[in-house]
């Protein structure tokens, strides 16, 4: 029990997709202009990750190494068209505001990355609590910045006008603000972590010392 | 003559894959570390985007769109630009090896760069005519070469600044990346 719960800790903080692992950036700075639209994204792109991974932890075992790859993506583009034409039918004001970024998760390198290290090489367990912790961790990140880019860029916080329209900044709902809240987000992320290991590393001498002092 | 000029400068300068559109972020921010090797993903990337087009273009409006099956088409596109890049990387390998030694890491790496794909289905979704797409594909991969080149650039002189540790490395890339932006932002007048 305890292992699953460092795997799905994992995914949210210590190696989230988005913060620190650098990976799958282009959806996530396109989509967050509105709440909806990262919560949206998010929730699609964690249900293709889910369900690729716990495919692909199945027939690990079936698929031969030198055609990985193709098998891969053919198991992430059908959940991706799935989700695609699920959206059209039953949400298709967020399937139009999502766009081009919809399809795209194909190509989204946190569930190829995901898949080719992780999925292949655990069981199916290991594997979806994994998923189901990057999922949460790139939600969490999107709907941060899409928080934040709608109050500034729309004067909008969680579907109530907080800002009246003269006071809120354009920049932020255009492309540069998407750029510069991202930013933000990783320095603020990048300020904790370097603080928690400075933290670790004076806690680690002052406990050191003594600890040696006795064992001699 | 004039429309095609205007589809290349917007998705060139006006839409920029990378600065406008957040396309191709993973080879923008991971690939930019000097100019060579900006240049070299750069042109491995465009040539791949065209000829994709190329591809996937007839595919659609000769075979899937006849017998119905439009809903197939990530799965098509993608597979087309999978297959496309083994393609060009087994080409080169046999023809040029001198070419094939300086682009074959980032060749592999294209199969997921995710302005290709978009590129492809924006191709069939704004509905353009086969010329038109290739100039659309044309534009979005010059587009692509010269932010990939700017940001190395910018790089270089990065390296060189005073910055706190937190900002160092990522941060403050893309903060350079939305300076950029605002600079192509600057150019959504160019075209009425």
């Amino acid at each position: 029990m305890n292992k699953y719960w460092a795997l799905f800790k994992n995914g949210i903080m210590k190696e989230n997709p988005l913060l620190v692992l650098m990976i799958g950036l282009c959806s996530s700075l396109a989509v967050t202009t509105k709440l909806e639209n990262g919560l949206g994204m998010g929730l699609a792109m964690t249900f293709v990750l889910f369900m690729s991974e716990v495919i692909i932890s199945l027939l690990r075992k079936l698929i031969p190494d030198s055609i990985r790859i193709p098998i891969f993506i053919i198991v992430i583009a059908t959940f991706v068209t799935l989700i695609e034409l699920l959206m059209k039918a039953y949400l298709s004001e967020l399937a139009k505001a999502l766009g081009v970024f919809l399809p795209l998760i194909v190509v989204n390198c946190i569930i190829m990355g995901r898949v080719e290290s992780f999925a292949s090489k655990r069981t199916v367990g290991e594997a979806a609590v994994d998923a189901l912790g990057m999922g949460i961790g790139y939600i969490w990140v999107l709907c941060g910045i899409s928080i934040i880019r709608e109050l500034l860029g729309s004067g909008i916080f969680l579907g109530m006008r907080v800002l009246s329209e003269e006071y809120t900044i354009g920049f932020f709902s255009r492309a540069p603000g998407g750029f510069f809240v991202f930013a933000i987000f990783i320095a603020v992320s990048r300020f904790f972590s370097i603080m928690a290991e400075k933290k670790a590393a004076a806690v680690n001498t002052v406990t050191a010392l003594p600890a040696e002092g006795v064992q001699k | 003559m004039n429309e095609y000029l205007k589809i290349f400068l917007s998705s060139m300068l006006i839409d920029n894959v990378v600065l406008i559109q957040f396309l191709a972020l993973c080879p923008f921010i991971g690939m930019t570390t000097d100019v060579q090797k900006a240049n070299g993903m750069g042109i491995a990337t465009s040539f791949v985007m065209v000829l994709s087009t190329v591809v996937t273009y007839p595919l659609y409006n000769f075979i899937l769109l006849p017998l119905g099956l439009e809903f197939l088409q990530t799965l098509t596109f993608i597979l087309v630009i999978a297959s496309l890049v083994q393609l060009v990387e087994f080409y080169l390998k046999k023809s040029a090896p001198a070419l094939y030694s300086s682009m074959g890491v980032y060749l592999a790496l294209i199969t997921t760069n995710c302005a290709i794909l978009a590129v492809t289905l924006n191709c069939i979704s704004k509905s353009y005519s086969f010329t038109e797409s290739i100039v659309y594909s044309l534009g979005t991969a010059g587009g692509f070469l010269l932010s990939m080149i700017l940001m190395a650039g910018i790089r270089d002189r990065i390296r060189l600044a005073k910055i706190p540790a937190f900002v160092k490395g990522t941060p403050v890339l893309f903060i350079a990346a939305g300076l950029l932006s605002m600079a192509f932002a600057g150019f959504a007048g160019l075209i009425k």
